[in-house]
């Protein structure tokens, strides 16, 4: 069980998105413009262990959106945006929604976000909440 | 004007201002209990639930499926549903029973539960329940930092200080969209420059957002809406799936969420579906628990004049503030909107959440004038800060701020200034001229700003957000530009980004970046001695608001050295019919030598004394040693008054016209309105006391009353006394000669 804050107790193995350990973020290196904003994203790893300290604090759906989260990780930023406005309501056609959640499984590794991303176009199916064919 | 004139008076009060209107439960406009919700209910077969809140699986639209199978545990519904709803409001209200109890029961609740529970509490057993039900031990507030112009100077000048007064959280928004990522960055920069560790926001359309967060640029996200009916969710184009998504990416991005829900919402999108308003936000409640946000900002937010037009629509909003706390969920409390006219009951209304204290009290107190806050907010607002760190310091209640003095005001605000001005010059944005940064050193609000052209601040801002630029690049700027603390924290909260440990519930920074959350800090209050209390530094600080002095000095101006023309000649003995004793304190003319209202004791004197004479009296000047009270004064001076009358003179001014057949603290004229008594007053009463030695019909002195004077000066009078009282000495009247001859 790693120890929060992870911060404080965890700073010697945190590392960034990309690899950068947390030490090695520095002013000097924001100078010299070798930090990249992918030197200050979260690796998936932490938000593992934050989903694990959520879980045994007894915030379940919250550590479940932290694993949601790490597999987001290495999702590149356009794609993220692009993937929400896909799940908004009417945005889809159900086949779109299911291409999306192949992707998330297949491309990303990111069966819980394809299994999320599958249960809405199940429900949008059913609600009538899918894109419609002739619509503007 | 007819009718009856204090009703003419009362529709011109502000609280008339206000629409009432009754409940309409058919329009959704009733804030509790309408005829048309539900009875809590649920059904599971095979750990599938089939029914939920009377209504049957496949009649389930978006928000029934997506409580059903996220929104609700399971494993703990059976035994929170079979409970009496009632037994669950006692376990609320009642300090003995833990927060975890609590909490564990409530996530078995369905939102006809929730709602259920609350029906049996008022609102003092609801500000009990929110106060042990609060995530975070300590509370804390949030500001709103916005201004019309979207002015970068102003703005970071103005997050500054907001963040050196102690809000832990800063939100903007825009007037024009794409002014976003500036304004997100100026705050940004003020805010680490006030204090390092101040979390960040910038409220504006969702992806764009996410795509200012992505950039580094904020450290939270709050205005991530849900709605109660599956039609109002549809037309803020969402889904809860959507939103649960949207969650998902902000946090893979080390973002904190925050859902925004509140009662009226669907009402004012006119698709409540006769339900009531509390029961529609316990639905978005279990929407957010479920979709795994952390938090939620509500407390009816912007729709918040809708349920205060209905009764008990305050109860309501508070009912919604402990609902979500309830669900373990983090709760920015609203009073952020205009909520009232009346400035009695918008701050009536805060005392729901600020005494019992929330995880953030406002969900955006207005660090900037109303005028300049693109929020619609402003309830409390910049002018009100004053007012606020005094409820603090009254109630010793954490209200989330702190008091700060002018210089430190006028540093701060022109070192957050100087600082945007550094990354605008460093990263080739439009100039921010040194006019512009000492206008927003000064400004009360953007009227006094110097015209900026907007224009190609947005050009440059869009080319920003669509580059590759970052924090990253912010940090470089003001490391280069000398800015290394403001840098250094800047950078610190990238770091922090990577721990992700203010990703988990209700957590902020404290000082030097300490991260305080559900998870190292949680809210342990269980009755008197426990959880968190205002003590030490802290109760410190809120005690010592800027305007505070000492009220060591406070009466200096009132002190002097003594009358050189008063001597004294012995024991004072009774005299003559024709004379009025002028008797006097023991501090009056030798320690104290002014009134309370700044006249001198010496002029004091002459004017009573040549009030006697114009009557063709004798007064006859006594010291008393052995009080300092009025009534006392005047009675001894009474018994060694040869005509039996007497004017008592305390050094503070009170004034009295005694006889020495009265009891003690019976009188014949008693002026208690010293601070507005005036030489002429003097002068009266002297006359009036020598009308009453010498028998004749006497009209009382008019004194013009000022209730406000003892309001005002309460303090004063307190320490005069206090400064008299200790001149009291066990020696008998002395006579004194006064060393002047009245003209008359």
């Amino acid at each position: 069980m790693p120890t929060y804050p992870l911060y404080d107790n965890e700073g010697d193995t945190l590392q960034a998105a990309n690899g950068r350990k947390l030490r090695d973020v520095t002013i000097e290196a924001a100078l010299d413009g070798s930090l990249r904003i992918e030197d200050v994203q979260v690796h998936r790893s932490a938000l593992l262990a934050q989903a694990e300290i959520a879980r045994a604090a007894g915030y379940v759906p919250l550590a479940q959106n932290f694993a949601r989260a790490a597999e987001l990780t290495v999702v590149p930023r356009g794609e993220i945006i692009e993937m929400y406005n896909v799940l908004r309501p009417g945005r889809a056609r159900r086949e779109e929604l299911d291409a999306l959640a192949d992707r998330l499984e297949q491309q990303y590794a990111a069966p819980l976000c394809a299994a999320m991303v599958r249960e809405a176009a199940e429900v949008y199916t059913a609600r009538g909440l899918l894109r419609h064919r002739d619509a503007l | 004007m007819a009718g009856l004139k204090r009703f003419r008076v009362l529709e011109e009060r502000d609280i008339n201002r206000e629409t009432f209107v009754e409940s309409w439960p058919e329009a959704g406009l009733m804030v509790a209990d309408s005829p048309y919700d539900p009875a809590p209910s649920i059904r599971i077969v095979d750990g599938r639930v089939v029914e939920l809140d009377g209504r049957a699986e496949e009649d389930f639209d978006t928000l029934d499926v997506y409580i059903a199978r996220h929104g609700i545990d399971l494993a703990v519904a059976p035994e929170a549903m079979a409970l009496d709803s009632l037994t669950i409001a006692h376990m609320l209200a009642d300090i003995n029973i833990p927060r975890a109890v609590v909490l564990r029961l409530a996530t078995g609740c369905t939102p006809a539960k929730l709602v259920d529970i609350m029906r049996h509490m008022n609102v003092l057993e609801m500000m009990n329940g929110l106060a042990k039900m609060r995530v975070r031990r300590i509370p804390a507030n949030q500001a709103h930092v916005t201004n019309r112009r979207e002015n970068p100077a102003l703005l970071a000048a103005d997050a500054a200080e907001a963040a050196l007064r102690g809000f832990a959280e800063l939100e903007t928004t825009v007037g024009v969209a794409r002014a976003a990522p500036f304004n997100a960055l100026a705050i940004l920069v003020g805010a680490q420059t006030g204090r390092g560790g101040v979390m960040t926001q910038c409220a504006v359309e969702e992806s764009l957002g996410l795509r200012i967060a992505m950039k580094g640029l904020t450290t939270y996200a709050e205005t991530l809406s849900v709605y109660g009916t599956e039609q109002a969710f549809v037309d803020g184009d969402d889904s809860p799936w959507s939103k649960a998504f949207l969650a998902s990416a902000y946090a893979s991005r080390g973002v904190k969420v925050r859902f925004t829900s509140g009662t009226g919402s669907e009402a004012l999108m006119g698709s409540a579906e006769q339900r009531s308003m509390l029961y529609l936000e316990a639905r978005c409640l279990c929407v957010t628990r479920g979709a795994g946000s952390q938090g939620v900002q509500n407390g009816s937010i912007s729709c918040i004049a809708l349920p205060e037009s209905l009764p008990g629509g305050v109860r309501a909003v508070l009912a919604e503030n402990l609902m979500a706390s309830m669900l373990g969920l983090e709760v920015a409390s609203g009073n952020d909107a205009l909520a009232s006219h009346s400035a009695i009951r918008k701050s009536a209304k805060l005392m729901l959440q600020f005494i019992p204290g929330t995880d953030f009290i406002f969900s955006g107190y207005s660090a900037v004038p109303r005028k300049d806050n693109m929020f619609g907010g402003g309830n409390f607002d910049a002018d009100d800060l004053d007012d606020y760190a005094v409820l603090q310091r009254d109630m010793q209640i954490d209200g989330g701020t702190r008091s700060i003095t002018e210089d430190e005001a006028e540093a701060i605000r022109r070192r957050g200034a100087q600082a945007i001005q550094a990354v605008y010059a460093e990263l080739g944005f439009p100039a921010i001229a040194d006019d512009e940064v000492e206008a927003a050193v000064q400004a009360h609000s953007s009227d006094d700003m110097p015209v900026r052209d907007i224009v190609p601040d947005l050009v440059a801002a869009d080319a920003f957000l669509a580059g590759e630029r970052s924090m990253v690049d912010v940090v470089a700027a003001l490391a280069r530009r000398g800015f290394a603390d403001v840098a250094e924290h800047v950078l610190t909260m990238g770091r922090q980004r990577i721990a992700a440990d203010y990703l988990q519930p209700a957590a902020i920074f404290g000082r030097d970046f300490v991260v305080q959350s559900a998870i190292n800090q949680p809210n342990d209050y269980t009755g008197p001695g426990t959880g968190y209390r205002v003590e030490g530094a802290r109760w410190h600080e809120m005690a010592h608001i800027h305007q505070a002095k000492s009220p060591r000095d406070f009466i200096v101006d009132r002190l002097g050295s003594p009358i050189e023309s008063l001597a004294g000649y012995g024991n004072a003995k009774r005299g003559g019919s024709t004379e009025v004793v002028v008797a006097i304190g023991p501090a009056f003319g030798r320690i104290i030598t002014k009134t309370i209202g700044g006249l001198d004791h010496e002029e004091v004197l002459k004017a009573v004394l040549t009030g006697i004479a114009e009557e063709g009296l004798i007064g006859r000047v006594v010291r008393i040693w052995r009080s300092s009270d009025c009534a006392e004064i005047g009675h001894v001076g009474a018994k060694l008054s040869g005509s039996g009358v007497s004017i008592g003179i305390q050094s503070r001014g009170t004034s009295i016209i005694h006889r020495v057949d009265l009891a003690r603290l019976n009188n014949l004229e008693l002026f208690s309105q010293s601070p507005s008594m005036t030489l002429d007053t003097y002068r009266a009463m002297g006359r009036n006391a020598a009308r009453y030695a010498a028998g004749k019909m006497t009209t009382p002195v008019p004194v013009s009353v000022d209730n406000w004077a003892r309001l005002r000066l309460i303090v004063k009078t307190a320490l005069l006394h206090r400064r008299e009282s200790e001149e009291i000495r066990d020696l008998p009247p002395e006579a004194l000669r006064f060393d002047w001859e009245p003209e008359v």
